[in-house]
């Protein structure tokens, strides 16, 4: 670990470190005023602007580990990357925006589990429930523990100091302003990523010679027999998205066309855009139903950007690497393989000056927060609604409910710091739980798409179509294995391996694939051999063809939401033909 | 109850460009070598200034005119 000498930090530097957390903790203090219901401190009083509700869908699924995941991505696949945006995410954040923030918003639901007690019945409810609400305290755990260790490595900080005043930092945000605090700081931190990454991209390309320079350097990378794939590719396959995807073989990603398109671009992300609490409760405390749908479609336009900010340095620094530019930047090698994931820190420090470097830092410190904050927030409201006020004390004051919001906080950042030391002990743990919300996640959109667009759905139906697509993926898992797997974390764990998977990518995508199958057909059948417990009046506001739509024909053009939808899925188009 | 979200975005930023400008201009070149000869401070402090500034001078107008009465 100690290969990299820390970097110093300038007063300049600790200025604005300061001075960007003085602001965030000063909005809490500010909006404290505001939180006098238990609807202002979970909703945000349903009382904000569509544009700063999409910043913050957006941000919040902007942690840092999707940044420097992203980056280190790019190192290894190249413009490949780019399928997780303009294909797995993009379409179904138009699909939520359009299809399904009607029913979010509409049936007043408070959370997306309470969506399926109000659809279904409690059992679904409450299974959703749990899981997401574990599932956000480790996601916040693992977020602080992958801060607390980068500034231990990079600054040399202590690791023990940095948990606890990060902690305290997000604690004191929430508890003061719940959920309008975090929405407030997410924006502030989009801004600041957008403003703190864009010069290293421009830095970077200009030590490339130019994007022609740094296709050049790519297609170098392609045609040499790559340390982490171990073969080599033909010479665009860093450059482009598609040319290469009619073969697993054909491209580092090890992934073909079919299993990317069904497996990311549909299970896997509709599952996530459509169906977590996380991002879709920045869409529900919009001030009305059309600027709920806008949220989503806001969120579009900057994603479709964000490979050139995010994706973009990871290719940099990978074609820098294998032929040096007049600066010398190259990525270090760490136990036999390039330190990808360390791509971004290590430019920063590579190419800012004191002064952008505090900027850079602090960028990277505000996203690894944020990312923290919005699985707070998610959990708070989850624990309160759906577990605490539907289980546990049932008709109690609103004020006793912000009080067990706020408390919850609490509970849930002590939480993630006992996560977070769990990590440092036990990595085989975190491999573990990992893969057992990655199971329990994937069949979700399938139960969502029945319940919304088929009346017939029953609960029973529901509940058992989450478990058996659950099982599926579980058993799926187990029964393959990426080339060359070592753990059992991997697959194969049932002892017997049926199909073997060009990489592990390609073996996520189809137990995706498998285990929506699963649910989708599950769910169809026993809804079928029960009987609906809900009339038609009870799922009015809930199912596709019991809820009259308002018309939104009073609006100009480009508000409306189809058309804004249109317009985006039109502009990812282009962005795939041109990068294809 | 909640306040304009642009007039917090609009001081931090304009602080923050305000800040890197004024370093950019009294600090040495020989700074400036890893950023590959730009003075990256100074420039892009004066990109932060101008989004800050921006931001600020919507947020006011934005006030005036409820001031004014212009929207409830």
């Amino acid at each position: 670990m100690s290969h990299l000498p820390s970097i110093q930090l300038g007063p300049i530097d600790w200025t604005i470190l300061v001075l960007y957390f003085s602001f965030v903790v000063g909005i809490g203090v500010v909006l404290k005023r505001g939180m006098k219901s238990s609807s202002d401190f979970f909703l945000s009083g349903r009382a904000i602007p569509a544009w700063i509700a999409g910043l913050a869908f957006l941000s919040a699924n902007l942690g840092a580990q999707e940044v420097m995941g992203m980056a280190a991505s790019g190192a290894k696949y190249g413009m490949m990357t780019a399928h997780f945006y303009w294909v797995g995410a993009v379409p179904a954040m138009v699909f939520v925006g359009i299809f399904m923030m009607p029913f979010y918003y509409g049936s007043k639901a408070r959370s997306v589990p309470e969506y399926l007690k109000l659809r279904f019945d409690e059992k679904t409810r409450t299974f959703n429930a749990f899981s997401f609400a574990i599932m956000t305290v480790f996601s916040s755990g693992i977020s602080m523990y992958a801060m607390a260790k980068l500034l231990n490595l990079l600054l040399g900080w202590n690791f023990d100091l940095s948990l606890w005043v990060s902690a305290a930092i997000v604690l004191a945000y929430i508890f003061l302003g719940g959920l309008t605090s975090a929405i407030y700081n997410e924006v502030m931190q989009f801004f600041l990523i957008v403003l703190g990454f864009a010069p290293l991209v421009f830095l970077g390309l200009r030590d490339c010679g130019g994007w022609s320079g740094l296709v050049q350097r790519l297609n170098l990378v392609a045609g040499q027999s790559h340390n982490l794939q171990g073969q080599a590719y033909a010479p665009g396959a860093w450059v482009s998205t598609w040319q290469h995807m009619g073969a697993p073989g054909a491209n580092p990603m090890g992934v073909e066309w079919f299993g990317m398109a069904m497996g990311l671009g549909f299970v896997l992300s509709f599952g996530y855009w459509c169906t977590d609490f996380l991002v879709v409760q920045r869409a529900m405390v919009a001030e009305n139903e059309t600027a709920a749908r806008r949220v989503p479609l806001i969120a579009a336009v900057p994603k479709m950007l964000f490979p050139f900010l995010v994706i973009l340095p990871g290719m940099i620094a990978i074609g820098l690497t294998y032929k040096a530019g007049q600066s010398g930047f190259a990525l270090p090698v760490k136990g036999g393989a390039f330190d990808y994931d360390m791509t971004i820190p290590l430019m920063l420090k590579h190419y800012f000056p004191t002064g952008m470097l505090g900027l850079g830092l602090t960028a990277l410190m505000a996203s690894f927060m944020s990312g923290m904050a919005g699985n707070v927030t998610a959990f708070n409201t989850v624990w309160t609604y759906d577990i605490y006020q539907s289980h546990i004390a049932k008709d109690k004051s609103d004020a006793h409910y912000l009080w067990m919001g706020r408390m919850a906080t609490v509970g849930g950042i002590l939480l993630s710091i006992l996560t977070a030391y769990m990590a440092v002990h036990f990595n085989n743990i975190m491999d573990m739980l990992q893969l057992i919300f990655a199971f329990v996640n994937a069949p979700l959109f399938a139960t969502f798409l029945l319940g919304m667009f088929w009346k017939r759905t029953t609960g029973h139906g529901a509940f058992f179509g989450l478990l058996s697509g659950t099982a599926a993926a579980a058993l799926h898992h187990g029964l393959s294995a990426p080339v060359g797997a070592e753990s059992l974390f991997k697959g194969g764990w049932l002892g017997h391996v049926a199909h073997v998977y060009p990489s592990e990518m390609a073996q996520n995508f189809w137990t995706a694939i498998w285990s929506w199958s699963t649910c989708f057909l599950v769910t169809i059948l026993i809804s079928l051999m029960t009987t609906r417990t809900k009339s038609d009046g009870d799922l009015r506001g809930l199912v596709y063809s019991l809820t009259e739509r308002h018309g939104e024909g009073h609006l100009p053009w480009y508000q409306r939401p189809i058309h804004l939808g249109a317009l985006i899925l039109a502009a990812a188009l282009v962005l795939n033909l041109l990068f294809a | 109850m909640t306040f304009d979200l642009r007039l917090p975005i609009g001081l931090l930023f304009t602080l923050l460009g305000l800040l890197l400008t004024v370093f950019g201009l009294f600090s040495p070149p020989e700074l400036y070598q890893r950023s590959l000869g730009t003075n990256m401070n100074l420039w892009w402090g004066l990109a932060i200034l101008a989004f800050g500034a921006t931001m600020l001078a919507f947020a006011l107008r934005a006030r005036r005119a409820a001031s004014a009465g212009g929207r409830p």
